[in-house]
């Protein structure tokens, strides 16, 4: 059992979210931003964690269990977008998506 | 202040997920970045631990990392990526992409940063939240949840399924 205060763990998540949404914003392939989205959620996961810690609230932890399985949905749903558009287009690019309409069916 | 084991635990943990989530967006090769994220996972499922979430922790291993990362995996590997494919993604790799990111990644660390530390909220006590209670809780007042949970994971099997299929059967 950590002898640290909350805020410690807090900074921990923010940081994370923030490496994520450095990820997300820099990276053109479709896999790193479906990635980048997966840290940013396990951020916000962690921070559910921390509030639960804080208070000895069961609350956090099923905040978390439900977090994980939002980005199990997410993450299947993005994953079979990403195999049709690699068999649409040649490449990852999420700029070339935003062009759909110039690609030849 | 002294530093009890758990704290080094903590920090060595919260460190090691923080290298290796940095490394995991900045490789080329994807299956590179996808391993280094499975290796922040396990880190974070130590903070987890420390942090009196053993239930949490062990959800994070068996469910995060064994089941969504390598359902990530496969499907990475599934994408036929080559070599041309890689040369091309650390072609765009320069040094410049990374400039308005991290420059506003920064401006949002300083207002959160801000927000949090400067936050004179009470310590308080720390609590360990066992299984027990969190199941307690997750299946007696929290039921409606868990029905909008199974909900959701029954529309993205539906939508997973339907764009799944053929291109022929779709039509």
């Amino acid at each position: 059992m950590v002898s640290l205060s909350w805020h410690a763990p807090a900074t921990l998540a923010a940081m994370l979210f923030i490496i994520g949404l450095i990820g997300l914003l820099a990276r053109r392939s479709l896999i790193f931003v479906l990635m980048s989205i997966e840290i940013m959620l396990n951020a916000a996961g962690l921070l559910f964690i921390t509030a639960g810690m804080r208070w000895g609230n069961p609350q956090g932890q099923i905040m978390f269990i439900f977090v994980i399985n939002l980005a199990g949905a997410e993450l299947a749903l993005g994953l079979i977008l990403l195999l049709r558009l690699r068999n649409r287009l040649t490449t990852l690019d999420g700029d070339a998506a935003n062009r759909l309409r110039d690609v030849q069916a | 202040m002294s530093l009890s084991g758990y704290d080094i635990v903590f920090y060595a943990a919260s460190a090691f997920a923080l290298l290796t989530t940095a490394i995991a967006i900045t490789r080329a090769n994807p299956l590179y970045g996808l391993l280094n994220f499975v290796l922040s996972l396990l880190g974070m499922a130590v903070v987890f631990y420390t942090l009196g979430a053993p239930f949490a922790a062990a959800l994070e291993v068996i469910v995060y990392a064994g089941a969504i990362m390598v359902l990530f995996l496969f499907v990475v590997m599934m994408l036929r990526l080559d070599r041309t494919a890689i040369a091309r993604e650390s072609g765009w790799l320069t040094s410049s992409i990374w400039i308005i990111p991290i420059l506003s990644g920064a401006a949002l660390a300083g207002e959160l940063l801000y927000g949090l530390l400067g936050s004179t909220g009470p310590a308080g006590a720390h609590h360990i939240v066992s299984p027990q209670a969190v199941g307690l809780k997750l299946f007696t007042t929290d039921l409606a949840a868990v029905e909008l949970a199974s909900m959701l994971l029954l529309a993205g099997l539906i939508g997973a399924y339907h764009l799944g299929r053929p291109a022929r059967a779709r039509d």
